[in-house]
């Protein structure tokens, strides 16, 4: 298959960028989008060029490393799925592919389609765990966690923190990240104890940050590629307030 | 026996050696903790639970990793689970046994005190995670769950759906990321280690290149620890995350760390199979899967059919066939070579023939699709993007891959190597696994290393080194800087036309042809030509764009490169020195009549631990012999 390819170029935070057109040939289908850009930047490099910059790692969608916008979406048409999980078939030859970073505030552009996302790190750096130190923990078996209650905190843990919801957000916010974890801990037994301490300090970091504010525009529900419910969203709320109305 | 290697293993009975020794070891005092500071390199579930536990005890910490974020470590991948010799389901599980099976497993070649303090520690870990919050996979009473892998007859393995290591590595990252807000713990993500820093034969700091503007930084401290992970990349097409790589611990073996078993490396039986040359990566499905799927070939070499048209009687179900007791959930080495023997036989399916069924119709039908749906789903749904195909259909196809790594920088009791104040921790270290690691062992390893082993032994350490006071300006600390910036240099100067990758691929394709699932001494030494002959070339033809003082991921790729064609010879040198077959180093030359790993127990029970001697030079090799007090060493049988 063939694609043109309109790809964000910026060599620093303060460079200016630009789009620029690459032309990627003789596609397999099978290949993911990563790999397409691999066959584009091994061209690049054979000619002495430099290669287009994205970050990877795992390549099958689960440490949160890659993450671009394509075609104006994070991580490209289809849905529960990461970049590093898109495949070439899902597009049509010939097709015109538009590759941007994520664009906030909070994420300054390291290079072309890599950007600085240790604003995530200091957020759960803020309260994002149990404070439990090694060697204290009781037997695993005498906490009891009802299988309801584990499935729902497990489907709020599966964030991967790639900061698609960011991306897609039009405040760039980042509340689904913050009421993922937030939402994982509160609904355990073993993060009830710290539940009001938590969700104040990472609300309060979240802010610091400069991310947006949540209009409840669900754009990053529907962007997410682990299909992190909104409804951890509410349930953040009702943690906020609960606390805010307890520590007073 | 080789005197430099003592592996400093206490004495007394087994079951009481850890415990024992824990009591009895020096400490620091706490309020001199805070004048300690550590350097630990990785925060996978070795690096950060080592850091986070490390923190808590006071020391002062430095972490670091490559990646952007510590949560990103490669060990988030892991899928399957978690051993623990917790006995909750029943069953006859204990310490000893899951002892014995990792022993066993391992095909007698490695120690038996650490196997057994691993087995130990197992019970400790579990009830750490769920403290911290980890959101294993629970019964409607509201108890922990488990579920089977290979080389056991009892279900031990602990889950959290198909993401057990993400979720334990966001635990142990919590545990990380709580000691940071503390001031104890300070992060270096997106920094990569070039250089360990040994001054008078002690390891005292580290030279690493910062990946957003290309410059080289100097950390000293009073221990480095590393727990980097694997090398599985080596062979370039793995299951390991693409920036796995062997630089850390191959450049402490340049400063003299011995590096033992490089040559035991695992073969995994469930990986999608490779679809073509622009591919990138293996995909591994969880050896969780063989608890249901039934691996077939079709009996009939050449037979086309769809394999929904192939009855019964005309499947071969060869696990099954061969290894009636532990069917389907044999060992990955056994899996693996019964699945080559198949296609190299002519019988294995899709592409190339490479390739079998791994066949979910009949649990389907005898639990009904919604319950193999909520075991196995993300593993499904992950087989149909990659694949296009729909396995609650037609069954998976799958082939071995490179996975893992036994073999890593030699160790004592203390998880030290040879060179004093240098730890390793984790898949980085050779330690526990011998020839072979069994499914949910390694997260159980890294975790017991970095939570329980290491922040006591470093103490013992600490406690009675006598540590000169330093900083970057020493001499040392010039001298690696120097040597890291002179390697980025003479990558840079080649300007030859052949790109990093098409080096990495061919080298890959070489060791898995000739140093992969099975090995021979005429093959091996044919490679002891080639790799050098290519190392040659890299440095004659490799074209590396950018310069040093930017973000420039190709330089990151070609020092990764450089270090593998070094590090290759070594382990094909490893390969051709062991003279048998044990657990994943299958030489073909030594095989039992029905093509099982034939052992030899007289000449080869040691670990070989490499010293480096110069590139292209001959390693000399230390010899720690492995005594068996407590289990004999038999053929291992699965059927
Ligand atoms: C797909 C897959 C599934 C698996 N499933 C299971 C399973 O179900 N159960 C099980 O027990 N095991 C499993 N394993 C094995 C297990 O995941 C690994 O062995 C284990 O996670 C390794 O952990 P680690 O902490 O030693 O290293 P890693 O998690 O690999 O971490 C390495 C760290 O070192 C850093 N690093 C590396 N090199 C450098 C350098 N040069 N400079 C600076 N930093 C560096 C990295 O940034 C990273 O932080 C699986 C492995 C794979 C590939
Ligand atoms: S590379 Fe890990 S999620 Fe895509």
């Amino acid at each position: 298959m063939d694609f043109i390819l309109k790809v964000w170029r910026q060599n620093g935070p303060d460079a200016p960028g630009r789009l620029v057109t690459y032309e990627a040939t003789n596609i397999p289908p099978e290949a993911s989008f990563l790999e397409m850009l691999d066959i584009v930047n091994a061209g690049l490099e054979a000619r002495g060029e430099d290669p287009i910059a994205f970050e990877h790692d795992c390549r099958e969608g689960i440490c949160g490393s890659c993450g671009m916008m394509i075609n104006g979406r994070p991580h490209g048409p289809g849905r529960g799925i990461t970049t590093c999980q898109l495949y070439m078939r899902q597009f049509k030859d010939g097709q015109t592919i538009v590759v941007e970073p994520w664009r906030a505030k909070a994420f300054p552009v390291i290079k072309d389609l890599v950007v600085d996302r240790s604003a995530f790190d200091r957020i759960i750096a803020a309260g994002g765990y149990i404070s439990i130190n090694t060697g204290s923990a009781p037997e695993a078996n005498s906490i009891l966690v009802p299988k309801e209650d584990a499935d729902l905190a497990m489907d709020a843990a599966a964030c991967i923190g790639c900061g698609a919801c960011v991306a897609a957000c039009k405040n760039a916010s980042a509340m689904l990240f913050v009421a993922a974890k937030v939402a994982h801990l509160a609904l355990l037994p073993q993060g009830k104890p710290e539940r009001r301490r938590r969700v104040l300090a990472m609300v309060a970091a979240m802010d610091a940050e400069g991310f947006g504010n949540c209009t409840n525009e669900g754009e990053c529900e529907a962007e997410c590629p682990k299909n992190i419910s909104i409804a951890h969203i509410a349930r953040l709320n009702r943690e906020y307030l609960r606390a805010k109305f307890f520590s007073r | 026996m080789d005197t430099t290697l003592d592996a400093k293993v206490p004495s007394g009975p087994l079951e009481r050696k850890w415990s024992d020794y824990k009591s009895t070891i020096k400490l620091v005092a706490p309020a001199n903790k805070r004048k300690y500071t550590l350097i630990v390199v990785g925060t996978g579930l070795a690096g950060a639970s080592a850091a986070a536990s490390l923190g808590e005890l006071g020391y002062n910490v430095l972490s670091f990793c490559f990646q952007d974020s510590p949560r990103r470590a490669h060990s988030i991948a892991a899928q399957g689970g978690i051993n623990a010799a917790k006995n909750y389901q029943n069953d006859g599980d204990s310490v000893w046994r899951l002892f014995y099976d990792t022993i066993k497993g391992g095909d007698y070649r490695s120690r038996e005190a650490n196997v057994y303090r691993l087995a130990e520690l197992s019970v400790n870990i579990i009830d750490q995670c769920v403290a911290q919050g980890v959101p294993f996979a629970r019964e409607y009473s509201g108890v922990l769950a488990n579920r089977s892998f290979g080389g056991a007859q009892v279900s031990r393995t602990f889950y959290a759906r198909g993401q057990t290591g993400q979720q334990l590595l966001l635990g142990a990252y919590g545990a990380l990321m709580r000691q940071v807000a503390a001031g104890r713990v300070r992060l270096f993500p997106r920094r990569e280690m070039l250089e360990l820093v040994v001054v008078d034969g002690v390891a005292r700091g580290i030279v690493v290149r910062n990946l957003v503007d290309g410059k080289l930084e100097s950390y000293v401290a009073d221990a480095v620890c590393l727990a980097t992970g694997g090398y599985s990349n080596v062979y370039f097409l793995s299951t390991n995350a693409k920036g796995c790589n062997v630089t850390a611990i191959w450049r402490a073996h340049r400063k003299g760390a011995f590096f033992a078993n490089p040559c035991f490396t695992q073969i995994h039986p469930t990986c999608i199979p490779v679809s073509g040359d622009y591919q990138s990566k293996l995909t591994l499905m969880s050896e969780s899967l063989r608890n249901d799927g039934r691996v077939w070939v079709p009996k009939q070499a050449g037979d086309r059919r769809h394999p929904n048209q192939i009855p019964e009687a005309e499947r071969d179900y060869f696990l099954e066939r061969k290894y009636p007791a532990y069917g389907n959930l044999v060992p990955r080495d056994v899996a693996s070579r019964s699945i080559k023997a198949v296609c190299d036989e002519g019988r294995g399916v899709g592409p190339g023939g490479r390739g079998v069924y791994l066949d979910f119709a009949d649990a389907i039908k005898r639990d009904g699709r919604a319950v193999i749906e909520q075991k196995y789903g993300n593993l499904f749904d992950m087989y149909y993007e990659i694949t296009g195909e729909n396995a609650y259909e037609v069954p998976m196809r799958i082939y071995p891959a490179p996975h893992y790594t036994m073999g890593g920088l030699w160790v004592d009791y203390n998880l030290m190597s040879n060179l004093p104040g240098l730890f390793v921790l984790g898949e980085a270290n050779f330690s526990d696994h011998g020839a072979n690691r069994l499914g949910a062992s390694a997260l159980m390893q890294g975790l017991a290393d970095g939570y329980f082993i290491l922040p006591v032994t470093i103490g013992g350490y600490l406690a009675d080194a006598r540590l000169p006071k330093l900083d970057t300006d020493h001499a040392a600390f010039k001298d690696a800087e120097r040597e890291a910036a002179a390697r980025i240099e003479k990558l840079l100067a080649v300007r030859g036309k052949r790109t990093v990758d098409s080096f990495h691929r061919e080298l890959g394709l070489l060791l898995w042809d000739k140093c992969g699932m099975s090995r021979n001494e005429t093959g091996l030494k044919e490679l002891l030509e080639q790799i050098p002959a290519l190392r040659e070339e890299f440095w004659r033809d490799v074209t590396v764009t950018g310069s040093a003082g930017t973000f420039n991921q190709v330089l990151e790729r070609a020092g990764r490169v450089a270090d593998f064609l070094e590090f290759a010879e070594l382990m094909v040198i490893d390969a051709l020195e062991r003279r048998e077959s044990c657990g994943a180093h299958f030489r073909e030359e030594y095989q039992t009549e029905d093509g099982e790993a034939l052992r030899n127990d007289d000449l080869y029970a040691y670990v070989a631990a490499w010293e480096f001697t110069g590139v292209g030079n001959r390693p000399i090799l230390h010899k720690e012999p492995l005594i068996f007090e407590y289990v004999k060493p038999t053929q291992r049988s699965y059927k």
